[in-house]
């Protein structure tokens, strides 16, 4: 069993570099069978290990007007559920990127996504302020990304190594 | 000003005879023709490079910087900072099982190539020979020339997996061997030595009394076994001069730091031309070394890896294409031959390049012994990889149509 995890392990690695490699040269990069491969990305898709393949898009060189803010929620947990049940209500919402629960001054954080300042401050106080057990909330825009999910956006790294070396 | 034609062809003829002859009389590097060449072309993928391509990890360089910052500029001893010899010390008896001490047993050089040149100057006197086995990294050969010394090249072959065999050895030893050059893992072969296959060297080394220069800059990229260094091998400690560095493991080509471990009086022997040359090896390089050892082993490991399965992915593509390819079990170096299609190394390397785009190093820039073989670095990205060996079979199919 812990052959097969250390394999898994090495598939998502090297998909996590580039997702569209196929089980063929993934096989021949870690150096086990076809076979392997495909078996251990089955079984990491079936359990969600794996899940989605998803192309990262540095969405600001074509459309210049979507904003982002992350937003600082403050809430009161609900008994028996916590904060899971608030979460849901507010991941639901397709607008809303990604929610974190976090440890520190408040309890979530949320990835939101507007195409103008007012659709996201609209989100704020008509959908998430007004859930009841909301206490606050602190809306910080993005103004540019640089890095994302350890994707630097416009490496400026280039590879100047001399085309023949000794 | 204006200089007639007939002036300047004597003046270039008069200042080429100021030359020693010893100089003038090496031949220019295999290596550079290719880089003419393809330097001036467009869309080539290359396999020539003989660096990693990672770029040295950011807490290297942010640890220079901030030496820079607090105005680390002066020289240091001129063996190198303590504090690095120390900790060179210590990494190559956790990683190899060697012993120096800090204090008078490593220098820290400018590059392995400082290294090699100061073992070989410190030794070599007039008309001693020195046994290269080939193929072999460029510069061992001129050096000793420079030196006054004789090289004499020992073939390995790619029947032995490139391995340096004791019969082949001991097939060049004369009254006048006095050094051994070994470069394990190798460049340009990717060949490497385990114990046993050094034990039989070590027997002959003893019996002709032979000082090892052992350059092992290439140790930490070693596949499938670990790295054994030829200092280790009993017996061997005293004869073996260990010269390394930081440019591989760590990718730190452009830094220029690497380190020479030996017995004391041999030490003692090359920190004097060492300290009359270049004094010491640059302090911020040292302080970017220092780093590397200290917190770099994590970052080294992932991009081990990443050779291994880039290795993987170019032996056996040139598999698939038809190229008869040994496996490679260090550098990050594949030699396949391409006997096969009737071209000399050089005339193969140079219609890969303009026809297919393929810049690759042809094997008899690494010594005669390399013809029929081509060095192809897998230094570069998967997607690069993976374009440049369909342009190899491309080629390789065209060269079967045309016969």
């Amino acid at each position: 069993m812990k052959e097969l995890t250390e394999l898994k392990l090495k598939v998502l690695d090297l998909l996590n570099e580039d997702a569209r490699r196929s089980p063929l040269l993934l096989s021949t990069l870690i150096g086990v069978d076809e076979e392997a491969v495909k078996e251990a990305i089955a079984e990491l898709e079936a359990d969600h290990v794996i899940v989605k393949y998803a192309a990262v898009v540095n969405w600001s060189k074509i459309e210049e007007e979507t904003v982002t803010a992350l937003i600082e929620v403050q809430i009161t947990p609900e008994r028996g559920r916590g904060f899971e049940g608030i979460a849901e209500r507010i991941y639901l919402y397709p607008q809303v990127k990604s929610v974190y629960l976090m440890s520190g001054a408040y309890d979530l954080l949320v990835e939101v996504e507007g195409r103008n300042l007012r659709e996201v401050a609209n989100f704020v106080s008509e959908k998430l302020s007004p859930i009841d057990s909301v206490l606050s909330t602190k809306t910080n825009f993005i103004l540019k990304k640089y890095k994302q999910d350890g994707i630097i956006f416009e490496d400026r790294e280039e590879d100047n190594r001399l085309m023949v070396s000794p | 000003m204006i200089v007639n034609e007939d002036t300047k062809q004597q003046q270039v003829k008069s200042m080429n005879s100021y030359l020693a002859p010893l100089v003038r009389d090496i031949p220019p590097s295999g290596i550079r023709k290719f880089f003419d060449l393809a330097n001036g072309s467009k869309d080539i993928i290359t396999l020539g490079v003989g660096e990693p391509d990672f770029t040295t990890p950011w807490h290297v360089r942010e640890a220079c910087v901030y030496s820079l910052e607090r105005g680390v500029t002066a020289y240091t001893s001129n063996a190198g900072m303590i504090e690095l010899r120390e900790a060179i010390s210590q990494y190559l008896h956790d990683s190899f099982e060697v012993g120096y001490d800090p204090q008078n047993q490593i220098i820290v050089t400018v590059g392995g190539s400082e290294a090699i040149d100061l073992a070989l100057r410190a030794l070599v006197a007039p008309g001693d020979e020195i046994l290269i086995p080939e193929p072999c990294y460029v510069s061992y050969s001129p050096i000793t020339s420079i030196g006054g010394g004789v090289p004499v090249g020992i073939e390995t072959y790619a029947k032995d997996d490139f391995k340096l065999t004791a019969e082949a050895l001991e097939a060049q030893i004369t009254p006048k061997s006095k050094i051994l050059i070994l470069c394990y893992p190798s460049n340009p072969t990717g060949a490497t030595m385990t114990y046993e296959d050094w034990l039989p060297i070590a027997k002959v080394v003893e019996k002709h009394d032979l000082i090892v220069i052992s350059d092992e800059i290439y140790a930490e990229l070693t596949y499938n076994d670990t790295h054994v260094s030829f200092a280790s091998i009993p017996g061997m400690m005293d004869r073996t001069i260990l010269v390394s560095g930081f440019s591989k493991a760590f990718a730190m080509t452009g830094w220029r730091m690497g380190y020479v471990c030996a017995h004391p009086d041999i030490i003692a022997a090359m920190l004097k031309i060492h300290q009359y040359t270049v004094m010491c090896a640059p302090v911020m390089g040292q302080v970017a070394a220092l780093e590397a050892l200290k917190n770099g082993m994590e970052e080294k490991n992932r991009m081990v890896e990443s050779y291994n399965q880039r290795r993987r992915l170019i032996v056996q593509g040139f598999h698939d294409i038809g190229l008869e390819c040994h496996e490679p079990q260090g550098a990050f170096y594949a030699f396949p031959s391409i006997a096969s299609t009737g071209l000399s190394s050089e005339a193969f390397a140079q219609r890969l390049l303009l026809e297919a785009k393929v810049a690759a190093v042809p094997g008899t820039a690494f010594g005669a012994t390399g013809e029929g073989f081509l060095r192809c670095s897998y230094a570069t990205s998967v997607a690069q990889l993976t374009e440049a060996l369909d342009r190899m079979g491309t080629f390789l199919h065209k060269l079967k149509q045309e016969s």
